[in-house]
């Protein structure tokens, strides 16, 4: 066919057409190119690695290894971040402690914002009577500060990883029922689905087919920045006393075993509270990146 | 020519925070098939609420359809349930929108929207029906439709995005085709191109068309019969060569008066029809159109003419603007 040929001739002369990038090849050229969204994906890759490989690398039980002789040791070539009040290594506690805050974060995230978008979606579509019920039980939710809530939630049902889980994901979902449900009442008074209603398409369907993707990449990014919030929050009711219970590595509860000992040993509060401030930093800094990298504004 | 749709006595009102908006006020009509009905008025007179209202999608609320029905086939579509409704519209009925720009999915693949209708109604299987939206697209006269369905709407130019709606409206084959100013967020040249396909499938398909319009030129060339709507009333009607040699409404002498004619040389200045169309927050109880137009006298606003048939041509006004006196019914 003449077709071949010319498209033999084209390629001779260099004259080739550009394949379209999707949106989400965009998004990650973008994202490649952003400082901050760079630094935060280093961290983030870090800490997942961590969280990943520590078991494997170096199987031992952060628990149990008590070594009251050496205990409060300041940083040195043996113990480089020092030891706490048992002795135990406070690096090798933190790196065994990267999964336990990952995993909080990880989990609250993805149940609060599947719950929360899911809850938004309906309050949004359907509005009326729904929406009024759902949007006013979100405000109950947010009129509580949201760590007293935490709190009050670990309260009732006993100190623990899982119990963080849930307090720190139902503290989440109010944010994104209320992002999803402004999204989603602008989307469905657009034409496009007015179309695909005329189409004859069923409700679920241009719910989650039609809506949804429209309104993700918010979700994405209030997820991302998410993550470090839920980490903190983890961390902070750790530090309570009401997480991870000990002798758990976690971050929040190995600060708060420091801190008796904050002016003779302030590293025992330094690094956990490092390791913390780095992982939300970077889970920040790449949720400012995802933002400027989905804006739709921004393609070029 | 068998009746395809009936509207009768059409009302639909919506309630707004100053108060209920008549939008439509009793609006009649009949569409035989593979026929092409215009519909032509102003912004805001009722067309596009008209269509929406037949087809179940004004948003309720604020709407409310207050009486009337729309007989399609055995169903009226004002009073079966949502699911029935549903298995037409997109089937049976299809409807193409103003803005092209906006009515696809800017997340979705043409070929994705392309197959919605397809694997909805018809039950295709993910090849046959990327098989048939390949044929759609040749259908409309986009090429290489294979590689064009993994393409976003991004991609594709206005014209070319108006083709891919008519071929997702067509794609089951409906009986009616409602055009709702199809082509007016397009250039002039895209506008011919997209009224020359709508004809070319209009032979082909057979379908009825109503086409909304506010440019009595599109019309011309395409409808058999038009029907002037007037602040949700329809005010005149009649087969479209008769309306445009013998308009008997002020209304419609108004808007032909608008047009530029490139058919006969004229040095007449175009005449634009003062004032506005009327506040729908109150019925009015005269002749909606008696405040803007040249020949309303007392009867006008005090009654709110109805439309007579004078033999096929149809006209809703108290005075015989071809006598130059009042008509006596």
């Amino acid at each position: 066919m003449a077709t071949t040929d010319l498209e033999q001739l084209a390629k001779q002369s260099g004259l080739t057409t550009r394949k379209p990038r999707s949106l989400w090849a965009d998004a990650w050229r973008r994202l490649r190119f952003s400082i901050t969204a760079r630094i935060g994906m280093v961290i983030g890759t870090i800490i997942i690695l961590t969280a990943l490989l520590a078991p494997i690398v170096d199987p031992y039980d952060p628990t149990l290894d008590s070594d009251l002789d050496n205990a409060r040791q300041p940083p040195s070539a043996q113990h480089i971040m020092g030891t706490d009040r048992l002795g135990r290594d406070i690096f090798r506690r933190i790196v065994h402690g990267a999964s336990l805050s990952l995993s909080v974060g990880v989990v609250a995230v993805l149940t609060a914002g599947v719950a929360g978008t899911v809850l938004g979606l309906i309050s949004g579509y359907f509005g009326g009577a729904t929406d009024m019920i759902i949007m006013r039980v979100m405000d109950i939710l947010l009129a509580f500060p949201s760590m007293l809530l935490a709190i009050a939630i670990v309260a009732v049902r006993g100190n623990g990883l899982f119990n963080t889980i849930i307090a720190i994901s139902v503290v989440g979902i109010p944010g994104y029922a209320r992002l999803v449900r402004s999204m989603v009442l602008t989307l469905r008074e657009q034409d496009f689905i007015l179309a695909a209603r005329m189409v004859g398409v069923r409700t679920p369907v241009i719910i989650f087919r039609h809506i949804l993707p429209n309104s993700l990449s918010p979700i994405i990014v209030s997820a991302t920045m998410g993550i470090g919030g839920a980490i903190l929050s983890a961390a902070a009711l750790g530090f309570l006393g009401l997480g991870a219970q000990p002798p758990a590595p976690e971050w929040g509860a190995m600060i708060s075993d420091g801190v008796p000992f904050l002016r003779q040993n302030p590293h025992m509060v330094f690094f956990p509270g490092m390791a913390i401030m780095l992982t939300v930093l970077g889970f920040n800094l790449l949720g400012d990146g995802l933002r400027d990298a989905l804006d739709p504004q921004m393609r070029t | 020519m068998p009746v395809v749709l009936e509207v009768r006595n059409l009302e639909t009102c919506f309630h707004t925070q100053d108060g209920i908006v008549h939008a439509v006020n009793g609006v009649s009509f009949s569409l035989a098939e593979g026929e092409t009905l215009g519909v032509v008025g102003e912004s805001g007179c009722g067309k596009s609420v008209t269509m929406l209202s037949v087809m179940g999608l004004i948003p309720r609320p604020p709407g409310k359809i207050v009486s009337g029905e729309a007989i399609f086939g055995n169903y009226d579509l004002l009073k079966i349930s949502e699911k029935e409704l549903r298995s037409i519209r997109g089937a049976q009925i299809s409807m193409i929108f103003q803005d092209p720009m906006t009515s696809l999915n800017p997340v979705l693949t043409i070929g994705d929207q392309l197959r919605e209708p397809l694997e909805t109604h018809l039950k295709m299987t993910p090849e046959q029906s990327k098989a048939t939206a390949v044929e759609l697209l040749k259908m409309v006269g986009i090429p290489d439709g294979a590689q064009r369905l993994n393409n976003y709407p991004f991609q594709f130019s206005g014209g070319m995005r108006q083709r891919v709606m008519i071929a997702m409206a067509l794609a089951c084959s409906p009986k009616i085709l409602i055009a709702d100013e199809p082509t007016t967020a397009l250039d002039v040249t895209i506008q011919a191109q997209i009224v020359d396909l709508v004809k070319k499938l209009r032979e082909t398909l057979g379908m009825a068309i109503i086409w909304i319009t506010h440019d009595l030129g599109v019309i011309a060339g395409l409808a058999h019969r038009v029907m002037v709507m007037y602040a949700g009333y329809v005010v005149e009607r009649a087969p479209v060569e008769e309306l445009y040699d013998n308009p008997l409404h002020p209304y419609t002498r108004g808007l032909l008066g608008s047009l530029p004619r490139v058919d006969i040389q004229s040095d007449a200045d175009l005449v634009n029809i003062e004032g506005m169309p009327p506040d729908l927050l109150q019925k009015p109880v005269g002749c909606p159109f008696a405040p803007r137009c040249k020949w309303a006298f007392n009867r006008c606003l005090a009654e709110n003419p109805t439309l007579v048939d004078l033999g096929g041509h149809e006209v809703a006004c108290w005075w015989d603007i071809n006598g130059g006196k009042p008509r006596h019914v």
